[in-house]
């Protein structure tokens, strides 16, 4: 008997809906099996991962408190995250929105400083365009070197990123230094107009929050419900017959490098607006890298970065107390990702795989 | 003698200084050049760098002997090579983004393990002093020379001997041009590539033991500043041949050692820009010498960067 063609029609949710779920079960999956391993290395050590979790737990999710430091820290990790989403969607590995957030930040600062006597409404727009500008611009070179002459935009984006910090200092150190930062030198204090406040939900978190909340959706509609989206993807499945589509490969590589280096830039402007108040060394704390791992989680789905972002962001929020607590190296918390990280991409090979997500490879039952 | 030698002691230093910073360059893009010969990419050996560096350095403050040290930095690398390679045989797990995460995961594992030996200080690496035919101090100075450094020169012309003559140097060579040509002719790729990713992974990982073990010859947070990822740029643009692998090293060493050898001559501003010279010479030759749209002369074939 003809079994496929008579058993599909029977199940039209489920075989739309099994893929999805694949797409879902295997990262959730991988996620676990990658704390497990973690676990087995703190248990090795003689540490307990019951403590472990449960003072994550704790820091990260358990109080008002905890909330309001996790989703401190959770928008330069969806503007980050973005940063290696967009491009993935043409099959770019881009890993340097950790230059493009020290530049954005120093863009916005010295705006800041340019217009500070001008009222909030115009000022703040003025530097989180700027912001945008300078980080999309950097971003968007490495696309542009990626078509132009063939460079691979992994290797160029890191080396751009050293590039632009060790930029980032000269200027910070130099041209727009404030004489009056002694220790740790600073661009101006922004004035308090033109400072980035807390949305008014209950919990003091700033306004990067809701805006990379927004930014993700637009990015997500942008991706997956645009004819523009749609033409990135198969030109990240196969650039050869996109080009005999006749889709406008060179543009899309360049425009969605540009708009992953300008939400890295938005990350930087409210790291100055909303919490430094000026640019400095802080911005170079490796959030770019870990939205390297904020994307590949999500599987570089625009939407599905918000709940990773606010996970990663809760690991790095409890970070402090389990040096406290469990007198372990913060480094704890980067090689928990990075195992976490290793599993996820080894789980890539499940795709496909797993039968019960595949019912068309479904036995006929009779 | 040395304040005689005015802005002579610019070049000198920076002779010096480029034998001494380009030696991690040299040790990791020759591990890198093997593994891609083979036709596979490791961007984790920036990871196994600052693995090298942190076990190199435990092992010789243990062990007091920098030597041992070296070799457990060895062993580590060849670890996490062995692991890079054992995960990129699966189907669908992607290279590139593996290579990023042991990168990641080699620099948390040691920063972790190497909390407790940042105060420390274990014994270094030995130099020989080639300069003692001067009697310049600048010169002996300058001439200084590890014996990593000589070690690594020897292994880049053997190594371009080995892909030349060597039938399993042929054997890596052809797996790394073609996965089929080299089924067809009764080889096994994924045991070559597990090896030449392990064997890279070790030379990585001496590179690191000579960061903490010579020079800057101290174990901390901040030792590597991307050397390991600047190697394998290296690698692209020495067009995947072992000696211009080490002529490019020396060029990379010269670039770093100017921010060095203009302080000695009083130069102290625009430091960060000193800096950042290696990596705006990495980011232009790679722009120089790259092609779009067809493979580059000398690349393996079946290299996923450059395809």
């Amino acid at each position: 008997m003809d079994s496929t063609a008579t058993r599909v029609p029977t199940l039209p949710g489920l075989a739309i809906w099994l893929p999805r779920l694949e797409a879902v079960a295997i990262p959730v999956a991988a996620l676990i099996a990658g704390l497990a391993v973690f676990s087995l290395f703190l248990l090795a050590l003689g540490n307990s991962p019951i403590e472990f979790f449960s003072l994550v737990f704790k820091a990260a999710f358990g109080t008002a408190f905890s909330w309001k430091n996790t989703l401190s820290r959770v928008a330069p990790l969806l503007f980050a995250g973005l940063c290696v989403a967009l491009p993935a969607r043409l099959g770019l590995v881009v890993i340097g929105g950790e230059g493009a957030i020290a530049l954005g930040g120093l863009a916005a600062a010295v705006t800041g400083v340019w217009l500070a006597s001008l009222p909030g409404v115009v000022g703040l727009p003025a530097m989180a365009f700027a912001a945008m500008a300078v980080g999309g611009l950097w971003i968007g070179l490495v696309g542009l070197l990626r078509i132009k002459r063939g460079v691979n935009e992994t290797i160029a984006s890191l080396l751009m990123a050293y590039i632009a910090i060790a930029l980032m200092n000269h200027l910070v150190e130099g041209m727009f230094r404030d004489p009056a930062s002694l220790n740790k030198p600073s661009t101006a204090p922004l004035a308090d107009a033109l400072r980035v406040g807390n949305m008014p939900i209950g919990i003091e978190v700033h306004w990067g929050f809701g805006v990379g909340t927004i930014a993700c959706v637009l990015c997500w509609v942008l991706t997956d419900r645009t004819t523009i989206g749609f033409a990135a993807r198969i030109a990240g499945d196969n650039v050869r017959a996109a080009q005999v589509q006749g889709l406008p490969v060179a543009k899309l590589i360049v425009g969605f490098t540009t708009l992953g280096g300008a939400m890295a830039g938005l990350a930087g402007f409210f790291e100055v607006a909303a919490i430094h108040g000026s640019a400095n060394a802080s911005l170079v704390v490796g959030y770019g890298y870990t939205g390297i791992l904020v994307a590949f989680l999500a599987r570089h789905n625009p939407l599905a970065i918000i709940p990773v972002a606010i996970l990663l962001a809760g690991f790095e929020a409890s970070s402090g107390l389990i040096q406290r607590r469990m007198d372990l190296p913060d480094a704890t918390i980067l090689v928990m990702q990075g195992i976490v990280f290793v599993m996820l991409l080894l789980s890539e090979t499940l795709y496909g795989r797993i039968k019960f997500f595949r019912p068309e490879l479904w036995e006929d039952p009779r | 003698m040395s304040e005689d030698l005015g802005l002579w002691a610019v070049p000198i230093a920076m002779l010096g200084g480029a034998i001494r910073v380009s030696t991690p360059f040299l040790f990791v893009s020759l591990g890198e050049c093997l593994t891609e010969r083979s036709g596979r990419i490791n961007l984790g050996l920036e990871g196994t760098l600052v693995f090298g560096a942190m076990a190199g350095y435990a092992i010789a403050f243990e062990t007091g002997s920098p030597w041992v040290g070296v070799l457990a930095a060895a062993i580590a690398g060849a670890v996490f090579g062995l692991f890079h390679g054992w995960i990129c045989r699966f189907r669908g797990v992607n290279d590139i983004a593996m290579g990023i995460a042991l990168m990641l995961l080699g620099i948390g594992l040691a920063f972790f393990f190497g909390k407790s030996y940042v105060q420390p200080i274990a014994p270094d690496l030995p130099a020989i002093p080639f300069g003692w035919w001067s009697d310049i101090p600048q010169v002996q100075a300058a001439l200084q020379i590890n014996a990593l450094f000589v070690v690594g020169v020897v292994l880049a012309f053997a190594m371009a001997w080995f892909f030349k003559n060597a039938a399993l140097g042929l054997r890596i060579r052809v797996v790394g041009d073609s996965t089929e040509a080299a089924r067809a002719i009764g080889v096994n790729p994924d045991g070559i590539r597990l090896w030449s990713t392990a064997a890279g992974g070790a030379l990585a990982g001496i590179g690191g033991a000579y960061l903490s073990l010579y020079y800057p010859g101290s174990w901390n947070e901040g030792i590597s500043s991307g050397q390991g990822l600047m190697a394998v740029a290296l690698v692209i643009f020495a067009r995947w041949n072992p000696v211009m692998c080490l002529a490019a090293a020396l060029l990379f060493g010269a670039a770093g050692a100017i921010g060095p050898a203009l302080q000695t001559v009083g130069v102290t501003s625009g430091y960060y820009l000193f800096f950042a010279a290696p990596y705006v010479l990495t980011l232009a030759l790679l722009i120089l010498t790259s092609t779009p749209g067809k493979a580059q002369e000398g690349a393996p074939g079946e290299l996923s960067i450059t395809k």
